[in-house]
């Protein structure tokens, strides 16, 4: 399922609202994710999963290609944890 | 950082504030929007949201486990698990937000 056919599934849903208001819907969902982990917060969505942010302490990393050492930054990457319900829906119970 | 935490509540504000509907109803189509996410990887298919990110499910064969308090050997059944990963401009984005 990509982004658009989420989109038409909820439209489908609520003939009432303008295409165009349900992509707006949608959108938002997503970026107010991005936007909270780009704060450093966290999103929690119960049943779901969490959306959270973790740091990566620099370290020395290698360019595969050519066994040259590189120093790789410290960062924080977005990380997502699966939800218990969801995980239990996955394996059937 | 990580100072607070989002939940349904927030998201549904924000579509409260961006589109002219109920709380009610925004919530609503938050919850809407997570279920047909939710129904979709339950059947097996990736779910794949451009610029934020994709969904996908992995089968994991079965293993022997150990309970690291007791040494005791258990089996682990195969499963089904749930993987994300970012798309690069949350990547960017993230770890732009987050710097310093």
């Amino acid at each position: 399922m990509i982004r658009s056919e989420l989109i038409q599934k909820i439209a489908d849903e609520n003939p009432h609202l303008y295409q165009r208001d349900v992509e707006r819907i949608v959108n938002t969902i997503f970026d107010e994710i991005t936007d909270a982990m780009s704060r450093g917060d966290r999103v929690e969505l119960r049943g779901f999963g969490a959306f959270s942010v973790k740091h990566r302490d620099a370290r020395v990393g290698r360019n595969p290609r050519t066994g040259e050492s590189v120093q790789v930054e410290e960062k924080h990457v977005p990380f997502f944890k699966t939800g218990k319900l969801l995980r239990d829906r996955l394996n059937g119970k | 950082m990580g100072e607070k935490t989002l939940t349904r509540m927030d998201l549904s504000e924000a579509v409260f504030r961006e589109v002219g509907l109920s709380r009610n109803e925004s919530a609503e189509l938050v919850e809407s929007v997570l279920a047909h996410m939710s129904d979709a990887l339950v059947e097996g298919e990736q779910v794949k949201i451009s610029s934020f990110g994709t969904f996908s499910v992995r089968e994991k064969a079965a293993r022997v486990g150990r309970n690291p308090k007791t040494g005791e050997e258990v089996p682990i059944q195969p499963r089904r698990v749930l993987t994300f990963r970012p798309s690069h401009l949350m990547k960017d984005r993230v770890a732009a937000g987050n710097k310093g």
